[in-house]
C-alpha cells in the first residue's frame, strides 16, 4: 500500500511507539533497578535513570547470589535452564521429526489411529496432567535430575504436526529418485527430508527453547535441591526467600540475565526463523 | 545395454481398480520404445512397475535376462528420467548427480571422473556443476536430470514425460538431444509420453495404450500407415485422421459415405465385407483438391486455417454431417461456403468395424 497521508503516518507512528514503549519499560525499569545499589532500591520514588553499580551486581548475582543463598551465585540456575530447554528443545525435534517421519512415509496398521493419539495430546498439556505425570516421573526416580525436567515436556504434537505438514509438501517424486539412488529410508531421512526441512527446524528450535526456557510450573514442582533449581523459577524463589526486604538490585539483575539466552536464540536465528515460518518454495 | 521382457505384466490396485490388463513385449538390446497414449491409460503406471516404484499383481519381468519382480529399484540397473526432474533442491547440481553412486560406494576419483564425463556429454560448465537447481533454467533442470540417470551408467534408461514441463521450443531442440543421446549411448530406453509427434520422432517402436490396454504395437511408419484400431488411428498423426459413417456395396468393390458418391476401394476391393456398415477413416494429407475428375467429391467449406506451410480446409462432404479436414500444400485462397472438388487416394483409405473397432482391410 503506497499512500502519501501525513496524518495516517503520524498517527501509526505514535501507536508504533507507544507499542513499544509498553514493551520496552519494564525491561528499562530493571535495567535501571539493576544498575543501583541495594538501598537505593527502598527509597521513594525509585529512580528513573541508570546507576553506576551495574557490574558490580552483575558480580554480586554471579558469584554469591542474594543474602541467604549460601553463596551460590546465580550461575548454575542458568546451567540448569539452558540444559533444560536444550533437551527439551533437541528431544522434541528429534522425536517429532521421526514419528512425522513414520506418519507420512510408511504405511502400518493404525497410522492414522496413532496419528490422532499424537495430535489428541494437544488437548493435555502439562498443567492438564501435572499429578499423573509427577506420579510416573517419582516412579521412575527422576525427580531432581535433568531427565525429569524435560522428558515429559518432550512429547509434542504440534511439532509433530507441523514436520508432518512440511514432509507432505516434498514431491513423491523425491523420494522416488532416491529409492532409484539406492537411498534406504533412514539414508533418504538424513540426507533429504532433515536438510529440505533445515529452516523448519530451526523456527521450531527458537520457540521450543523459549518455551522451555520459560517453563516454571513444573521444575517447581519436581526439584527440591536448590542444586536444581532453574531460573525462571529461581527469580520467584528469591523474592518469597527473602525474609528480609527483598533485594532488587539483585533481583532486577538476575531477571536481565534470565532473558539473555532466548533474546540470544531469537537474535541469532531470526532469519532462519522467519524463512521456516514463510518459506514455500520446495 | 539389456534386454527388457514384459510377459503378461497386469496391475490391479488394492481397490480393485484394473490399471494394466496384461502387456507382453520384448524390448531388444539398445531399442527406444516409447509408450503413448491418453492421460490414466496407464502408460505411467507401466513404466513405474518396471521401474519398481510400483508393485507387479501378475506376470514376469526380466531385465538383461535377470528377473526382478521382486527387487528393488535400485537393484533393477535403471535410470529415470521424471517429469519434474525430482533433484534435490538443497544439493549441488554436482552431488545430484554424484548421490546415487556415494551411495553405490565408488571412491571419489571414480564419482567424480563419471559426473565429468557426463557433464561434458550434457555440455554443463564446471560453474554450472556447483549451482543449485533453482538457480538452473528448465532446459538445464532437464540435461541434470539427465545426468543423474547417465552417471548410473545403467542398463536401461527410463524416461517419465521428461519434456512436458519445458515450453515448446525447448522441448524440440531437447527432443532431438534424447534423440541423440540415446542413439549415441545405445542405451535401451522406455519413454512414456501423451504427445504423438513426441512419440513418432523419438521412438524405433511405439505402444499405444488405452485404458490398461495394447492397443498396438509397431514401428511409427506401421502406426501411421495400418493402424489396427480406431483408437490408433485416431491417435497418431496430427491432424487427426477424418471419420464417416459409411457402407461397402454388394460385390465390395466401393464405399459410400452416407448418399455421396461411391469411392472405388483399392486392391480389389473387400469381397468378404460386401454389404457391411463401417467406419471410414481418411487422413487429411491424404484428400486432394483437384480441377473436375470423375470420381471427385464435393467438400462444403465451413472454416480454413492458414498455417502457412499448409492450409487446413474444415468441412463436409455434400449434406452429410460427419466433420472433415483436408491438408493442403502451401497458402490457399479458399473462403468458407466454397464447394470444393475433392478426390481421395484410394490406397489410403482405413476401414473399420464400427463395433469391435478393429481394422477390417
Amino acid at each position: 500500500m503506497i499512500e502519501n497521508r501525513p496524518l495516517l503516518t503520524i498517527f501509526s507512528h505514535i501507536m508504533l511507539i507507544l507499542g513499544v514503549a509498553v514493551i520496552a519499560l519494564p525491561i528499562w525499569i530493571m535495567f535501571v533497578a539493576a544498575s543501583h545499589p541495594e538501598i537505593r532500591m527502598t527509597q521513594v520514588p525509585l529512580p528513573m535513570l541508570p546507576g553506576g553499580h551495574f557490574f558490580e551486581n552483575l558480580d554480586i548475582a554471579l558469584s554469591r547470589g542474594m543474602s541467604g543463598m549460601d553463596g551460590n551465585g546465580v550461575g548454575y540456575m542458568m546451567l540448569n535452564s539452558l540444559a533444560m530447554a536444550m533437551m527439551i528443545a533437541v528431544g522434541k525435534i528429534a522425536i517429532s521429526l521421526l514419528s512425522a517421519f513414520a506418519i507420512v512415509y510408511f504405511r502400518f496398521p493404525f497410522r492414522m489411529f496413532f496419528f490422532w493419539m499424537i495430535f489428541i495430546t494437544l488437548m493435555l498439556p502439562v498443567e492438564v496432567r501435572i499429578l499423573p505425570t509427577y506420579e510416573v516421573v517419582a516412579n521412575l526416580g527422576m525427580l531432581d535430575t535433568y531427565w525429569g525436567l524435560s522428558i515429559p515436556l518432550i512429547a509434542s504434537a504440534t511439532a509433530t504436526f507441523m514436520f508432518r505438514q512440511v514432509f507432505l509438501t516434498i514431491p513423491d517424486e523425491l523420494l522416488e529418485a532416491a529409492r532409484i539412488d539406492g537411498a534406504g529410508p533412514m539414508r533418504f531421512f538424513w540426507d533429504i527430508l532433515i536438510p529440505m526441512s533445515r529452516t523448519n527446524i530451526a523456527a521450531l528450535f527458537v520457540i521450543l527453547f523459549i518455551y522451555g526456557w520459560n517453563q516454571y510450573l513444573w521444575p517447581l514442582l519436581i526439584t527440591s535441591e536448590t542444586s536444581m533449581y532453574t531460573i525462571v523459577m529461581g527469580i520467584k524463589q528469591m523474592l518469597e526467600a527473602a525474609e528480609q526486604v527483598p533485594q532488587w538490585n539483585i533481583i532486577m539483575m538476575t531477571a536481565l540475565l534470565a532473558m539473555l539466552p532466548p533474546v540470544c536464540v531469537v537474535i541469532f536465528m531470526q532469519s532462519l526463523f522467519v524463512k521456516g515460518l514463510t518459506e514455500t518454495e520446495k | 545395454m539389456a534386454r527388457v521382457v514384459l510377459e503378461g505384466i497386469r496391475k490391479t490396485y488394492p481397490n480393485g481398480f484394473k490399471a494394466i490388463h496384461g502387456v507382453d513385449v520384448e524390448i531388444e538390446e539398445g531399442e527406444f520404445l516409447v509408450l503413448v497414449g491418453p492421460s490414466g491409460c496407464g502408460k505411467s503406471t507401466l513404466l513405474r512397475m518396471i521401474a519398481g516404484l510400483e508393485s507387479i499383481t501378475e506376470g514376469r519381468l526380466s531385465i538383461g535376462g535377470r528377473d526382478v519382480n521382486n527387487l528393488e529399484p535400485s537393484e533393477r540397473d535403471i535410470a529415470m528420467v521424471f517429469q519434474n526432474y525430482a533433484l534435490y533442491p538443497h544439493m549441488s547440481v554436482y552431488k545430484n548427480m554424484a548421490y546415487g553412486l556415494k551411495i553405490m560406494g565408488l571412491p571419489k576419483a571414480e564419482i567424480e571422473e563419471r559426473v565429468k564425463k557426463a557433464a561434458a556429454i550434457l555440455e554443463l560448465t564446471d560453474e554450472q556443476l556447483t549451482r543449485k537447481p533453482r538457480q538452473l533454467s528448465g532446459g538445464q533442470r532437464q540435461r541434470v536430470a539427465m545426468g543423474r540417470a547417465i552417471v548410473r551408467e545403467p542398463s536401461v534408461f527410463l524416461f517419465d514425460e521428461p519434456l512436458s514441463n519445458l515450453d515448446a521450443k525447448l522441448r524440440v531442440q531437447m527432443r532431438l538431444e534424447i534423440k541423440t543421446l540415446q542413439a549415441n549411448l545405445g542405451i535401451t530406453s522406455v519413454y512414456v509420453t501423451h504427445d504423438q509427434v513426441e512419440a513418432m520422432t523419438l521412438g524405433h517402436r511405439l505402444m499405444v495404450l488405452n485404458a490398461g490396454n495394447v492397443e498396438q504395437l509397431g514401428t511409427p511408419i506401421e502406426l501411421y500407415q495400418r493402424p489396427a484400431s480406431l483408437f490408433v488411428a485416431g491417435f497418431i498423426g496430427s491432424p487427426a485422421m477424418n471419420f464417416a459413417d459409411a457402407k461397402i456395396d454388394a460385390e465390395g468393390k466401393n464405399i459410400t459415405i452416407s448418399g455421396q458418391e461411391a469411392l472405388p476401394l483399392g486392391d480389389g476391393g473387400m469381397p468378404e465385407h460386401g454389404g457391411k456398415d463401417v467406419i471410414l477413416g481418411i487422413r487429411p494429407e491424404h484428400l486432394e483438391l483437384v480441377v473436375e475428375a470423375p470420381d471427385a467429391v464435393p467438400m462444403t467449406v465451413t472454416m480454413v486455417e492458414q498455417l502457412g506451410a499448409d492450409t487446413l480446409v474444415h468441412g463436409h462432404f455434400g449434406e452429410s454431417r460427419s466433420d472433415l479436414t483436408v491438408r493442403l500444400d502451401g497458402i490457399r485462397h479458399i473462403k468458407g461456403g466454397e464447394v470444393l472438388p475433392i478426390r481421395v487416394a484410394p490406397d489410403h483409405l482405413h476401414v473399420f468395424d464400427p463395433k469391435t473397432e478393429r481394422r477390417l482391410s
